[in-house]
């Protein structure tokens, strides 16, 4: 299989218009003749089925909550990055690329990085017009704050809910839409599968939450921006419901799995305090903005914070980056915290925490000052931590929070199987392997409201579909699948619990494949994950009937993915014998025990093909070329 | 401790309260990590797990809530059931768990209702009708700060439901309310102020929702503590649009 990226001729600032110019377009009477169908609601799926209804595509939505507002996009806090340079900080389109590409450690497209940096100042204009309510200076300007990896404030916010924010934008948009008899909305719907018909994606089969009704539902096209599988790892920063399902099938179904491997640990989440913990909670890297990160310099020290003198603390971030300091990006910052706790320096009950600390800011800026930047997460903080960070430092703890692996597409977000586009954080995006904070919302809404609005038109008016009805023999097939599947998971009636199971994979991947990973490790995770798999199909218990409501098998479903991909991060990670972003194998570090990369040899994207159950899947590679950031050792010294 | 909590097969079952005991429950679990240890309890016994709608876990999605002991989302205030620890209640404690109960949000099964009603307020028009591409610089309107953050106060309701459940009513007027201010409030909002608010009370009236009688019990279980002040706003919008209503032409067309 040759990876074709469709990438636009000339130079990187002009591609995306000649691209844009030289695509078909549907003109506005026939583009009511297609029908496009859209599985999730976040900011890329929800903006995608919102911006394609204006054009007057027929639309069909589809999300697992009971409200498309509820997608967890929801709750992404901190900020969206723009290019705008209001701030005349020396900010521009060129800066935010180069940015991103630096940060995703050189192994993300240019040319797509540099299409979502020109298309950053459109999101904040199309927010702003929508009633988002950023924050603002007492002029009644739009303000920003800065974020990790950038020494320019391009940041924007509304106050520690941007991601809400920005997703009742498009939800709103969507309603009104659905008002207007432009989209088909499906709530409490889970796709379970896809359907591919002459090599083409031409619609999904899908499970009724409430009723356990299998549908199928036929399409010119498919839409997918469903997210990330940070929940892979069970304990994670993504909602409960998350998951790789909708991707994961479509994987089988043919679309290739890019950079599995490459996932992202938040620097700042609430450590775990037990067992029975279901989630971590974030709390916003905006906070590294004014508030320092410590741990004691003495091994053991297990003194309360306030008591341990000023020269016995360890600023480590400000002592080992001095030009970022507490800003360096997520990676560089997680596997600090990491080191310190290895080195039997992290405090906590657990020894798995490092302070963030707000003393000196409070000091410096006032009490009010800081409550009006961060008041909901120091209040968040206190209801779950049970400390009030005003007056003990917060701590805090590295956890899984987003995936920047997914499925592989090219420059028009289509799959590997045409007719399939994947949008925000369910492709394997342009964050290469390491995103930068406030760049994820960017993202999701740049694919949704700016990008796939072009390129679907350019497929539908490029290609001849042949009319394929809901009982096409591929269609029923698929259908089927999805029946037996349930009925075989509520048959099995075995002894552990669906969650058992999920806890144990979770484990499994956070020790072998998480923040740091080696060749011996992974070979072990890849026997222990298919020993889990096997156990699984002969001992899971799922009580009740597939015929009504019934969360069990809903997670059953999604676990059962979840540990196949999990078996596809190990064997990704451990092919890849470099080190870069957060793709951390120890054995190759520099002296300084910073990631090592190996452009020679792994400058590119690693795309696997599903080969058949029990088979290897098959590596197929997308090289990357640097024309205008050139590879350098990161340094954020 | 002891739960007893509202069991409803189905939306056609009668439903009843059923008694459980659970110990060793650790003071930092949320609620919901709570019921999580129920369930696999029970499942461990055979019997069929608690359902109740969760998410995001952080309270922001909205997803989760129901009634503890007669108070929407539990005894601390300002928050979502999933940010309730259980610190707040003590050993031996006896707790009721009920879902939200409103004719507009019919129970589906056990603690889960249906709260589509809300998403159709919002269809009527909780929107700024901006189609994609056509908007203006995000400087080119400036807003004046204090206009801005309270827009942002009434635009953090994560549409939950508690003001419902809470309301005797079962009125939605605070959520309703939110909107209309959230919007209301904003320079981008105005060309359809009036409209919107007409539009969205007179949806909220259609899904059977009650009249507000200014309680305030909706304003006290509010998670996100989203203020009466709003539906005063609403009100005010929404007499001045019923007021000043006219059909609109149909002669503005071109050639």
């Amino acid at each position: 299989m040759e990876l074709d990226p469709r990438i636009p001729a000339g130079p990187i600032e002009q591609r995306w218009d000649n691209c844009k110019f030289d695509m078909k377009l549907v003109n506005p009477a026939n583009k009511r003749k297609y029908h496009v169908i859209v599985v999730g609601t976040g900011l890329a799926g929800g903006a995608a089925a919102a911006s394609l209804a204006e054009l007057g595509y027929n639309v069909k939505c589809s999300c697992f909550q009971d409200s498309p507002r509820r997608a967890h996009s929801i709750a992404a806090q901190g900020g969206i990055n723009a290019a705008k340079n209001y701030q005349n900080d020396g900010d521009s389109i060129y800066r935010l690329f180069y940015d991103t590409v630096k940060g995703g450690d050189f192994r993300a497209r240019e040319s797509n990085v540099y299409r979502l940096a020109q298309i950053s100042v459109n999101i904040i204009d199309q927010a702003v017009a929508q009633g988002v309510p950023f924050a603002r200076e007492y002029g009644g300007t739009l303000a920003n704050r800065s974020f990790g990896g950038a020494q320019v404030s391009r940041t924007f916010y509304a106050r520690g809910q941007t991601g809400q924010q920005l997703l009742l934008g498009a939800y709103q948009s969507l309603e009104r839409q659905i008002s207007l008899g432009k989209v088909d909305m499906h709530t409490r719907t889970e796709m379970l599968d896809l359907i591919v018909i002459d090599g083409r994606a031409r619609g999904i089969v899908t499970r009724n939450l409430l009723t356990g009704a299998t549908e199928v539902h036929i399409a010119d096209a498919v839409i997918v921006g469903t997210g990330g599988y940070g929940n892979v790892f069970y304990l994670s920063t993504n909602a409960k419901g998350s998951n790789t399902t909708a991707i994961w099938r479509a994987h089988k179904r043919g679309a290739l799995f890019a950079n599995p491997c490459f996932t992202q640990i938040h620097p700042t989440c609430i450590p775990v305090s037990g067992d029975y913990q279901s989630k971590l909670t974030l709390m916003s890297e905006s906070l590294r903005n004014d508030g320092r990160i410590w741990v004691p310099k003495k091994v053991g020290d297990t003194r309360s914070p306030q008591s341990i003198p000023e020269d016995e603390r360890d600023y480590y971030l400000e002592r080992a980056y001095p030009s970022f300091g507490n800003l360096v990006p997520r990676d560089v910052a997680s596997r600090a915290a990491k080191r310190m706790c290895d080195e039997g320096r992290g405090v906590g009950p657990t020894g798995l925490g490092v302070y963030l600390d707000f003393s000196e800011s409070i000091k410096r800026l006032g009490k009010a000052a800081v409550a009006e930047r961060y008041g909901n997460l120091f209040e968040m903080y206190e209801r779950i931590a049970g400390e009030n960070p005003y007056e003990v430092p917060m701590r805090i703890y590295p956890a899984i929070h987003y995936t920047m692996g997914g499925l592989w597409v090219d420059y028009q977000l289509q799959s590997t199987i045409p007719g399939l586009f994947v949008l925000g954080e369910a492709n394997f995006s342009d964050h290469g392997a390491n995103r930068l904070g406030a760049s994820a919302l960017m993202q999701g809404l740049a694919d949704g409201y700016f990008v796939i609005p072009y390129t679907i038109g350019n497929y539908l008016a490029s290609t001849k579909l042949e009319k394929v009805s809901a009982d096409h023999p591929a269609a029923l097939a698929a259908k089927t699948e999805v029946t037996e599947r349930v009925k075989k998971l509520l048959s099995i009636k075995g002894k552990r619990t669906v969650d058992s199971f999920h806890r144990e994979l979770g484990k499994i991947i956070w020790d072998y494949c998480g923040m740091a990973r080696n060749e011996k490790g992974l070979t072990e995770a890849i026997a222990k994950v298919r020993a889990l798999k096997a156990e699984f199909w002969t001992n899971v218990n799922v009580l009740g009937s597939g015929e009504e409501l019934n969360q069990s098998l809903e997670k059953a479903g999604r676990v059962a993915d979840f540990i196949e991909l999990g078996e596809l991060m190990c064997i990704d990670a451990r092919d890849r014998k470099e080190s870069c972003g957060g793709h951390f194998r120890e054995e190759y570090q520099t002296p300084e025990g910073e990631a090592q990369r190996d452009d020679e040899n792994y400058a590119y994207a690693a795309a696997w093909e599903f080969a058949g159950e029990g088979k290897d899947p098959v590596l197929h590679k997308e090289p990357l070329t640097f024309e205008y950031v050139h590879p350098s050792q990161r340094s954020y010294k | 401790m002891t739960l007893n909590v509202w069991r409803q097969k189905s939306p056609a079952d009668a439903g009843q309260m059923v008694k459980y005991q659970l110990d060793n429950v650790s003071e930092h679990m949320s609620f919901l990590e709570m019921l999580d240890v129920l369930n696999e309890q029970l499942i461990g016994k055979g019997e069929i797990p608690i359902s109740f709608d969760h998410d995001c876990r952080e309270g922001i999605c909205g997803s989760c809530g129901f009634v503890i002991n007669g108070v929407a989302h539990g005894p601390r205030g300002g928050t979502t059931v999933c940010q309730l620890h259980m610190r707040e209640f003590k050993s031996g404690d006896e707790l009721f768990i009920e879902p939200w109960r409103a004719s507009a949000f019919p129970i589906i099964k056990d603690l889960v209702v249906n709260r589509s009603a809300f998403d159709r307020i919002i269809q009527a028009g909780g929107f700024v009708s901006i189609p994609t591409g056509s908007a203006p610089d995000g400087n080119a309107i400036p807003v004046p700060k204090k206009e801005s953050d309270r827009a942002m106060s009434a635009a953090t309701c994560i549409g939950c439901g508690a003001c419902v459940a809470a309301c005797p009513n079962a009125s939605a007027s605070l959520f309703t309310s939110a909107k209309i201010s959230h919007l209301g409030l904003l320079p981008q909002g105005q060309p359809e102020r009036y409209d919107r608010a007409v539009k969205m009370v007179n949806q909220a009236n259609e899904e059977g929702f009650g009249g507000c009688t200014n309680i305030g019990l909706c304003e006290a279980v509010c998670p996100k503590h989203i203020s009466l002040e709003n539906i005063a706003r609403m009100n005010r919008d929404f007499t001045v649009g019923a007021w000043s209503y006219r059909e609109a032409t149909a002669d503005g067309g071109g050639a």
